[in-house]
């Protein structure tokens, strides 16, 4: 169809998966005037049902296990997840801690993960990750 | 004959109504871009909001489970027909408006309700209570507008209907500039009038500060959360026409100048006329959105709903009544110095 769309006008639902808020600093950080992501049409939106991205961050908790999941069930199609920062990776800090239910991937099997490594990352790490998933996107809209 | 006449009306009601979307949007990317460029961001693309309206176009539209289902779908065809139906009353340019008559000024105020209620039933219906709230909050922002807004405009068609004829009618009002009639404490007046209509102007389209029914930091969008797809893509562009209907609105009654009427050109063909005056009448509702919300955009904070009410109810009102009072006074003591 028209895979210019997706590219230039990619909303972002972000969740707090149990993540320190280094992150979502960082997330914030990356719409201040100094990056401006808002110039490629990202835009942070308040509700899962009008996003295309979801940016997750943190690793997932036990009690947040199946909100993760349910949010990412409320997203239409197509859609991606964005797992912002290292413990969405591999834990991170809270590596092998009692309360996690592990990895995104793990949890929501099937779905299209891009990962953002970093301790936060930085802005720019962020807005890379982005595009890689309007990439992923176009090429849905293509098919 | 009347075949004639029905062809011609759906005719430029289609033409009114692929105008309206176009420059709606393009309004839109402009004040978008203008509050970007104003706290030092560069700024997303003029064409962004045609970028988003197909993009939403091609996403999955959802219906939630506990959503009534006829209404939730309902709503978005509903709010946008009726954001383009109040384009047909005002006179865009050189035009006439292609419907209108006497008393459409009264109904160009209730068709400025239909899009705002259409979204309060769309919000009801979705059954989400982040939805209801926004929708309940909807309806008190609307009941809190209305009044001075209906100040604003009786004020104005009774100074009018002192040089008599329809006064109700807007293509009177907008033959009739109201700077015409006046004299130095009405001028005063018209300024308070004009000022109460701007303040108006935000909460009558859902713009920051008086987007409290959309708030999507504090109630996930309110009543457009459950909305996706093709739905939310109606309720965007029905937005973006609000907007410049609400503009027009404004324009046809305090700005009603044409340019080929200010400078007096001669001798020009009379098309050329209608494209200079379309172009000014568009620079106006540039300007009337500049002034009306671009700027109230980027210098404001979203007030809460009880301020809301409280800044309609008391501050709006009383602006609104003080310029009608001022209007009397100034057919009472007509006070002019030229």
């Amino acid at each position: 169809m028209i895979p210019k769309a997706f590219k230039r006008a990619l909303w972002v639902f972000h969740v707090n998966s149990g993540s320190c808020n280094g992150c979502d600093i960082e997330i914030i950080a990356a719409l201040t005037p100094r990056y401006d992501v808002e110039r490629f049409g990202i835009r942070l939106v308040g509700s899962p049902r009008h996003a295309d991205v979801i940016a997750f961050t943190g690793p997932v908790t036990s009690d947040m296990a199946d909100k993760v999941k349910r949010i990412y069930e409320q997203t239409p199609d197509p859609k991606v997840i964005l797992v912002v920062g290292s413990c969405g990776i591999s834990g991170g800090v809270f590596h092998e801690s009692y309360h996690l239910e592990g990895p995104i991937e793990k949890i929501i099997p099937g779905a299209k993960c891009f990962y953002v490594p970093g301790c936060p990352p930085r802005p720019e790490a962020i807005i890379q990750g982005v595009i890689k998933a309007w990439e992923f996107l176009e090429g849905v809209e293509k098919k | 004959m009347i075949g004639e006449l029905l062809f011609k009306t759906v005719v430029a009601s289609i033409g009114i109504s692929i105008f309206a979307v176009i420059f709606g949007l393009i309004f839109k990317g402009i004040d978008r871009k203008l509050v970007a460029r104003m706290q030092m961001r560069v700024g997303p693309p003029i064409r962004q909001p045609f970028l988003d309206v197909v993009k939403l176009m091609s996403k999955e539209t959802i219906v939630p489970e506990n959503a009534i289902k006829w209404m939730y779908n309902l709503a978005p065809i509903v709010c946008l027909a009726s954001s383009i139906i109040i384009l047909l009353y005002i006179p865009i340019g050189g035009f006439k408006p292609l419907l209108g008559g006497h008393g459409d000024i009264i109904l160009v105020i209730y068709l400025f309700i239909l899009p705002a209620l259409a979204m309060v039933a769309g919000g009801f219906a979705s059954g989400s209570p982040f939805a209801t709230v926004g929708a309940q909050r909807e309806m008190v922002t609307m009941m809190s507008y209305e009044f001075p807004l209906a100040v604003v405009i009786i004020a104005v068609a009774w100074k009018l209907s002192q040089i008599g004829g329809d006064v109700f009618s807007l293509q009177f009002i907008s033959s009739h500039p109201i700077w015409a009639e006046i004299g130095l404490l009405g001028l005063i007046g018209t300024l308070v009038l004009l000022l109460a209509l701007i303040i108006v102007t935000p909460g009558e389209v859902a713009k920051i500060p008086f987007d409290v029914a959309e708030a999507e930091t504090e109630i996930a969008h309110g009543l457009l959360v459950e909305y996706s797809g093709r739905n939310l893509a109606l309720f965007y562009i029905a937005d973006a026409v609000r907007t410049f209907a609400m503009a027009s609105l404004v324009v046809a009654i305090f700005f009603p100048y044409s340019l080929s009427g200010l400078i007096n050109i001669n001798g020009i063909n009379e098309n050329i006329t209608y494209v200079i005056d379309f172009l000014f009448f568009l620079l106006k509702v540039f300007l009337v959105m500049l002034f009306s919300i671009t700027l109230v955009r980027a210098g404001m904070a979203r007030l809460r709903i009880t301020q809301v009410v409280s800044v309609y109810w008391i501050t709006v009102t009383l602006l609104a009544l003080f310029g009608l009072v001022l209007l009397m006074w100034d057919t009472q003591f007509n006070i002019r110095w030229w």
